[in-house]
């Protein structure tokens, strides 16, 4: 089923305008002659690695109201994703061998990207014991990304152990750094707002004592560990001198925390409630300075769909999260781009390749080099549009509605096949 | 003015028109026929989903005064619990023909946001909202004060009045009402408490205390503002005992003979007797204690009487 293709006068990440060739699904050097490919006209498009997304909340199974395989995939493959990682907090909880196969499984039936299941560190996310990790390792849906999002593990042994555990089958912690003691009901970031509104607030200490001690114990153990969305300034410097000191942690960044601010709760509407919260100007910036030298790997979205039930009420009764996957690159081309302060080829290890060898998935990231698998993502960075409510998610919790944005992804080839081309999504076969 | 959410909605004119407006009510209030006509055929709601039976007296009363059909809607303990949802409950009272809904509801900004929602189209006043604001209790305190310190108090802001409130003021919204509205009206407004209840960014520097002797001695203030002390802070470790509080925080006789001859003292109500304020200064006739509840009424006829009559503002 996979075709030739031929993208005629695409850009590449360092500016070069050449023709990609795809070939049984696979990128080549030359057309090889004698065989037809259907000519793509790429001009003013740039080529980029197929996107990665290290945090994406399918809510399959269990919250099939959210989001499912088939909804959340579409999303994906509009954004330009040709990989996603559904995260464990479903219903059942993704915690053992049988779970993360079957969500491998019902990502391969949605067949619009590919879905790598996350696994959880301890049964239930509940934080006492460790689930089953090297079952979850060793099964087919090969797992080495394990996280409790959605809860900290916040005992301190117990991540010691887990992050002990994890080297024999090079794992890594993804940690959702969240004291629960400092954030006993937390509703914004804490701070004279938070203080105005009468929202409880959320110190940014209880985020960077998490990171702090979580480095720490990383150093001790030699293991490796990833930090979930991290959200403040002072989180970022803990980072950048844990890497100066050689210890192994990626870190991941929201869409949403490099481009909104805490003011937006002002008005009450819980479209702007997240965990973490939306943070201040200043972390905004230091967030995309991290970025941009090094400091953060990876732009995460968080994708965290919610039913209208759960958002159209009062702010404390409304539940954390936002959509994020069909806005991510726009974020990324205005932090990267469009301020003049970075480039294609950096866009690309934060929106793919980074994601790719953090969870170990040699089939993405692999951008143009020959006999890869057509994982990319093609973009037209002139193009201007705002996002509507509706996207292709099934829930419509999105703080980016209406915003001006830069920058839109135009096709997303996903192992050689169009998973979405023209703005709209390949029809399945049959459908 | 459409809704009455928080103090800040009201600029120094409006203020002082709704308060002289509050006085013309409470002239009513002294009358033997205690009732105007000016709402015949409206209908207030007060929906309640915190216990307050002294705020929703006040305001049944306020607006039984003014001839308005009232409907009390108390949903006990936490609406979130038991699955109701503020927006189905507000539809369902609007749908049976609500013209204004008083709403008291434990989480912040719900007023604002039944007000700035689709959910429905009456007039809202904020009757106390999580840790936010209760709007018309600073008003009524507001009333209390002018009275208090200003013969004829008509047409008058609170220019160079010194009120000092004591307590947790993170977790009150009767505290941050008052912060708001007594600044707008020109008085200048200390705050002391633990320093783990100080909302210090709420406040300019230096009118912030951490000691009750301490601020006495430096304000000399004109009001004295005791806050109730909730006892889950003690729990949560805000402060460590009653014992320490009293002695630290407490109004007491010493206490007492060292603020002015003609100090007011207020307190929003219920009174922890013993903690945040003792007997002694409780009863004394510095105590406004029993104007504020009387003044409630007649600054919420005022409030309901804007809102609902389309006068004003």
């Amino acid at each position: 089923m996979t075709g030739n293709y031929l993208l005629q006068g695409a850009t590449t990440t360092t500016g070069e305008v050449r023709d990609v060739v795809i070939e049984s699904g696979l990128i080549v050097g030359k057309a090889s002659t004698g065989t037809n490919h259907e000519v793509i006209d790429c001009s003013g498009l740039v080529v980029l690695p197929g996107f990665v997304d290290l945090h994406t909340h399918l809510r399959e199974p269990g919250f099939e109201q959210s989001e499912t395989f088939a909804s959340g995939s579409r999303s994906a493959a509009a954004g330009g994703y040709t990989a996603i990682h559904a995260m464990a907090n479903t219903f059942p909880v993704a915690d053992t061998a049988g779970v993360v196969e079957q969500v491998a499984r019902l990502g391969e039936d949605a067949g619009l990207v590919f879905v790598q299941p996350i696994g959880a560190v301890t049964v239930g996310l509940k934080g006492e014991q460790l689930a089953e990790l090297g079952a979850m390792a060793q099964s087919k849906a090969r797992v080495r990304i394990f996280s409790d999002d959605g809860n900290c593990v916040h005992d301190p042994a117990l991540m010691r152990r887990a992050l002990e555990y994890v080297k024999a089958f090079d794992g890594v912690v993804a940690q959702h750094a969240q004291e629960p003691r400092l954030t006993v009901n937390a509703q914004m970031n804490e701070g004279a707002l938070a203080t105005r509104l009468g929202l409880g607030g959320w110190p940014k200490v209880a985020e960077e004592a998490i990171i702090a001690r979580d480095i720490m114990l990383t150093e001790l153990t030699g293991s490796r560990l990833h930090v979930c969305h991290v959200s403040t300034a002072g989180s970022v410097e803990l980072i950048r001198q844990a890497k100066a000191r050689a210890i192994n942690v990626s870190a991941e960044v929201t869409p949403h925390h490099l481009l909104l601010t805490e003011d937006l709760a002002s008005g009450y509407d819980p479209i702007y409630k997240v965990n973490p919260p939306l943070r201040t100007t200043a972390d905004v910036e230091a967030l995309r300075e991290g970025l941009i030298d090094g400091t953060i790997d990876v732009i995460a979205t968080d994708h965290a769909p919610h039913p209208k039930e759960s958002k159209d009420t009062d702010w404390a009764s409304a539940a954390f999260g936002m959509v994020g996957l069909e806005t991510a690159y726009s974020v990324a081309q205005q932090v990267l781009i469009d301020s003049g302060k970075s480039n294609f080829e950096r866009l690309g290890e934060v929106m793919s390749s980074n994601a790719a060898s953090i969870s170990g998935l040699d089939q993405q990231g692999r951008y143009l080099s020959k006999g890869s698998p057509a994982n990319l993502t093609l973009v037209d960075p002139n193009n201007s549009w705002s996002p509507q409510l509706q996207t292709l998610s099934m829930s419509e919790n999105n703080p980016f509605t209406g915003i001006e944005m830069r920058g839109r992804v135009r096709h997303t080839i996903y192992n050689g096949e169009f998973s979405y081309r023209d703005f709209s999504i390949k029809q399945k076969a049959g459908s | 003015m459409r809704h009455l959410l928080s103090a800040a909605d009201l600029d120094k004119d409006q203020a002082v028109k709704l308060l002289d407006l509050a006085e013309d009510m409470s002239d009513v209030n002294d009358r033997e026929i205690k009732k105007l006509p000016t709402l015949r055929g409206k209908t207030v709601v007060n929906l309640f989903f915190e216990d307050s039976t002294r705020t929703r007296i006040s305001f049944e009363l306020a607006a039984k005064r003014l001839s308005a059909d009232v409907i009390n809607f108390v949903a006990k303990g936490s609406s979130v619990s038991k699955g109701e949802s503020l927006k189905d409950t507000a539809q369902t009272l609007e749908a049976m023909g609500a013209d204004a809904i008083v709403l008291r509801h434990s989480s912040s900004g719900s007023a604002h946001r039944l007000a700035h929602t689709d959910w429905v189209g009456s007039a809202i006043v904020n009757a106390g909202d999580g840790f936010h604001e209760h709007p018309t209790q600073a008003l009524l305190d507001a009333m209390t004060i002018r009275q208090g310190a200003i013969k004829t108090p008509r047409g008058k802001d609170l220019t160079g009045i010194k009120v000092l409130i004591v307590g947790d003021l993170s977790h009150s919204r009767v505290a941050r009402s008052n912060l708001i509205l007594l600044t707008t009206l020109g008085a200048e407004v200390h705050v002391c408490g633990p320093a783990t209840l100080a909302p210090v960014s709420l406040v300019p520097v230096g009118r912030v205390h951490f000691l009750l002797d301490d601020a006495i001695k430096l304000v000399n203030p004109d009001v004295v503002m005791m806050l109730r002390v909730q006892q889950e802070r003690m729990s949560a470790s805000f402060f460590p005992t009653e014992r320490e509080y009293a002695r630290i925080w407490g109004l007491n006789k010493s206490r007492l003979a060292r603020l002015g001859e003609n100090t007011q003292i207020l307190h929003p109500g219920p009174m922890n007797r013993g903690l945040e304020i003792d007997a002694a200064s409780a009863d004394s006739k510095n105590s406004m204690v029993l104007h504020q509840v009387r003044n409630g009424v007649a600054v919420r006829m005022a409030v309901l009487f804007t809102l609902l009559s389309g006068e004003v503002g």
